[in-house]
């Protein structure tokens, strides 16, 4: 039980002055993500029923395999800021929060490279 | 935290049934939530018919009357009976109000349910405490903040200014937002929640207000402003009508602007 006052419970310790990042990221990824999504959606309507060489050479392309980058670059930056929101909301206790932010880091960083490499491999041999 | 179940002694009884007196027609049955720490007992949900024949057409006439004439026990806030004092907020038919301003006939159903605020520590039956509520509001310094110096007489401000205050002044902090806000209800100890927030954008509006900087600082927080998903409850149950969602959406895009 603490004997603190109300005010001083309310003030805490101060204001972290951050958010704002998180915010614009947030909101910006959103855009970002209408945009590569429906060019993606396109693409893949676009490529179905290709074979494997196709979709490779298709990849081989600057503009497709960096577009392709991006999609998962932003969406995996997209999803990993939601899942941080997420977990703040719903998680109290200090350690398992601190835990799960790193877990979530280590996923969002290693689904993102990944992704990013297998793109390369996939275009760079197209 | 997050709480998907209550707590064992949080879980409401049967309670007990009050019937109308014989003769009474136009008969109102209301659900109401009980609880007395002293008994140690559990919340109970007491039954009460009230001829409404004989009592006035809002939610707070008929607690009036069930205290006046029925059961003296039941305890409630409330003041002005006209949605001015933001005493007797609840929750009625499953909506946050203002008891005074809810008329008995517009709640959906069959039966009136009337439960304390949610999400609050209950002192007793619909008083809810809301100490930290008025810390917060406390917290965000609701007066003016001003270095320059006094003038002779009023600190004026333009009609335009002054419009830009209209929607936000006229909260009457009865906390039906707060209380209303999932965020306010897992984060409450940290988030300021709308109420506080709406106040706090009643400051930073204020063409008068000097501190604009060093309030939005005091706000820039993760917890204390960020915790806010526009789930837009606040907005919805407000029984005056305002729109706090909207405040807390003006102050995060000022937070954005000083940064380009």
């Amino acid at each position: 039980m603490s004997l603190a006052t109300p005010i001083s419970r309310v003030r805490g310790l101060g204001s972290a002055h951050a958010g704002v990042s998180h915010f614009k990221q947030m909101r910006l990824t959103a855009v970002a993500s209408i945009f590569l999504s429906l060019w993606f959606v396109f693409s893949a309507v676009g490529l179905s029923g290709a074979d494997y060489t196709t979709v490779a050479a298709w990849l081989g392309s600057t503009v497709n395999a960096t577009l392709m980058i991006l999609f998962v670059l932003i969406n995996v930056w997209h999803a990993a800021l939601g899942i941080q929101t997420i977990i703040e909301d719903y998680v109290d206790q200090v350690v398992v929060k601190t835990a799960s932010l790193i877990a979530l880091a280590i996923v969002a960083y290693g689904l993102a490279a990944v992704c990013s490499v297998a793109i390369l491999k996939v275009a760079l041999s197209g | 935290m997050v709480e998907f179940a209550l707590p064992k002694n949080s879980k409401i009884t049967k309670g007990r049934h009050y019937p109308a007196p014989s003769g009474a027609t136009d008969i109102k049955t209301f659900k109401i939530y009980r609880y007395d720490p002293d008994t140690g007992e559990n919340p109970r949900l007491d039954t009460y018919d009230v001829d409404m024949s004989d009592c006035g057409p809002m939610v707070l006439d008929a607690l009036i009357k069930i205290k006046n004439e029925i059961d003296t026990t039941l305890t409630f806030r409330r003041s002005c009976r006209e949605g001015i004092c933001g005493s007797c907020s609840m929750n009625i038919g499953g909506r946050n109000t203002l008891a005074c301003t809810c008329a008995t006939d517009d709640v959906a159903g069959a039966e009136v349910a009337v439960y304390p605020l949610p999400h609050m520590e209950v002192v007793k039956d619909l008083v809810v405490d809301l100490t930290h509520f008025w810390a917060q509001y406390e917290g965000i310094q609701p007066w003016l903040k001003a270095d320059s110096a006094a003038p002779q007489k009023e600190r004026r401000q333009s009609i335009e200014d002054r419009e830009e205050l209209d929607g936000l002044y006229e909260c009457v902090l009865c906390a039906c937002c707060s209380t209303a806000c999932p965020s306010y209800w897992w984060n409450g100890d940290k988030y300021l929640g709308p109420a506080a927030l709406l106040q706090a954008y009643r400051w930073i509006a204020d063409s008068r207000d000097e501190a604009t900087g060093d309030r939005l600082d005091d706000l820039e927080d993760p917890f204390r402003l960020y915790r806010c998903h526009t789930i837009m409850n606040c907005t919805n149950v407000c029984p005056k009508g305002l729109n706090p969602a909207k405040a807390i959406g003006e102050i995060k895009k000022l937070m954005v602007e000083r940064t380009l």
